[in-house]
Formats: structure tokens, sequence, C-alpha cells
């Protein structure tokens, strides 16, 4: 069975490297072009993070504008992108504190079993996803699903499996140990799965219903 | 190989960081055992539709308004500085 292929490759390290230099030396079209390149990436994981648009909207301006104010901290050792996320996830589950003191867990917290994993449906997709549900009731199926996962385990979901960074980025990113991202990667991906079968388990012919 | 003990590598295994030793064992247990297969095929299809599904991608005027005010907030800051 073939293996997932990363996608989502990051532009080359030397020119980001002249890129970060001339922000630092006060160069404000060379940051612009760091918030154009990144901006999409750092809504979309503000958004997985909060659900909530208008919070993703203020978490890319502040995380941004968080970067731009700690330009001068960042050392060059990690990749501007890993620290820029570090800074957007730190952002965005300040928002869902925020919103949802009683129901927030950190990054911390280890919620689950192993046991909670353990598949408990097992059927195949077949046919794709794809061709049983448009592309808005498709998107909107995925957003409910991964919104019922605990913050923790859909933070480092959306940075391996979307955003495409290393296990040790994603450590970096959330100041996690690498065991840790791999045990919570393997859980949300099968709770993923054992959510998503309701909608996507092979029908027997005859059924008819979506 | 059990199918716990499959299931705890299914991660490393779908992001290919295992050794080839390992690789081969988990292969194995793949062709008999079918519940794996059904799991590691659909977890696999998981992350594949997240990865290709653009959700919440960035809208161009949002996009816009937002670098704009990024910018903006940036150049206060200089300018107060």
């Amino acid at each position: 069975m073939p293996t997932i292929k990363q996608v989502n490759e990051p532009e080359p390290a030397t020119e980001e490297l002249s890129l970060v230099t001339a922000a630092k030396a006060g160069d404000m079209g060379a940051f612009e072009e760091l918030v154009r390149r990144y901006d999409r990436n750092v809504f979309r994981i503000a958004q997985h993070i909060t659900q909530n648009r208008e919070d993703a909207e203020d978490v890319v301006q502040d995380a941004f504008l968080k970067a731009y104010q700690n330009l001068g901290n960042f050392q060059m050792q990690s990749k501007f992108y890993t620290w820029l996320v570090r800074i957007a996830v730190n952002e965005a589950l300040m928002k869902l504190r925020k919103r949802r003191p009683e129901r927030f867990v950190s990054l911390d917290e280890d919620v689950q079993t192993e046991e909670d994993s353990m598949p408990r449906e097992i059927a195949d997709w077949s046919p794709n996803p794809e061709q049983l549900y448009d592309q808005s009731e498709l998107k909107d199926i995925l957003g409910k699903t991964i919104n019922g996962l605990p913050p923790s385990f859909r933070t480092v979901f959306v940075l391996r499996d979307v955003e495409g960074l290393s296990t040790e980025e994603t450590a970096e990113a959330l100041d996690l140990s690498i065991p840790a991202v791999k045990s919570r990667l393997l859980r949300a991906r099968l709770q993923l799965r054992e959510r998503l079968n309701k909608y996507f388990k092979s029908r027997r012919s005859g059924d008819g219903t979506k | 190989m059990t199918c716990r003990d499959f299931l705890k590598e299914l991660t490393d295994y779908l992001d290919d960081a295992i050794d080839t030793k390992t690789k081969a064992e988990l292969e194995d247990h793949l062709q008999w055992c079918h519940n794996c297969y059904v799991i590691c095929n659909t977890t696999k299809k998981t992350i594949e539709i997240y990865r290709d599904s653009h959700l919440y991608e960035l809208p161009d005027d949002l996009r816009g308004r937002l670098r704009s005010a990024i910018m903006s907030k940036c150049g206060k800051k200089d300018s107060s500085a």
C-alpha cells in the first residue's frame, strides 16, 4: 500500500533566510512578502483550531503583528514558518480559551486513553467520498468532524497532515515531545477515520441513501 | 504481529518513517488481515481527503483586507517606536 506523500513543500530555505534578514533590518516589503507567503496557512491553522471565522481573522492579524514585533528575537536556527506557526497556534489557543473556558483542554493534557481510538467499525469506503458528496457537502462534513476532536488532537493533525510540517517541526511548534506528537497524531487520524466512517462507508446496492 | 501491534505502527507506516524490517512485517500482516487493510486504507483516505479538501481557504478579498490591516499596524508600531 503506498504511503502518504508530503505536500506543501516549503519555499527554498536560502530565499526565505534573505527575506527574514531583510525584514529584521526594517525592510517592510520583505515582511509583506513573508505575510503573502504564509497568510493562507496561518488562516487555515487558526480556523481549524478556533472553529470560528472572526477569531481566525484576528489570529492572522495578531500572529503577524507579534512576529513583526519579535523579529529581533528570532534566532534563525529554526525555520521562520515553524516559528510563525508557534505564535499563531498560541494566539489561536488563547482565543479558544476566551470563548470556551469551561471546555478548554490544553495541549499538554492527554485527554483520552488509547482504547478510545481503537477502531470499532470496519468498512471500506467505496466509491470515493468525493463521488458521494458534492464539494460543499463534503466540506461541511469534514468541518463538523474535525471540530469534534479535542483541540490538542486537531492541532497536531492540521499541522502534520494538512500543512505538511514534519513530526520534528510540529513538536517544535507545539512545544511537545516527538512521542507525544506521534501519539496524538495516531489517535487523531484514527478518530477522524472512525467518525467519517458513518458518512463514507460502503453502502449495499439498493440502499439508495447518501 | 497482532492487530494492536499493527495499529501502533500505523502512523509511522503511513508516513514511511519505519525501518525496512518493520515495514516488511507490517506488509505481511496486511496480506492476511483484512480488517487492518481496511483501517489502513481508510485512514490514508482520511488524511488525503482533509489535505485535498481546501477546507478554510482564505478568500482573496478577505486576504487583501487582512494584509492591509497587518501592514498598517506594523507601520504604526514602527512610527511609534
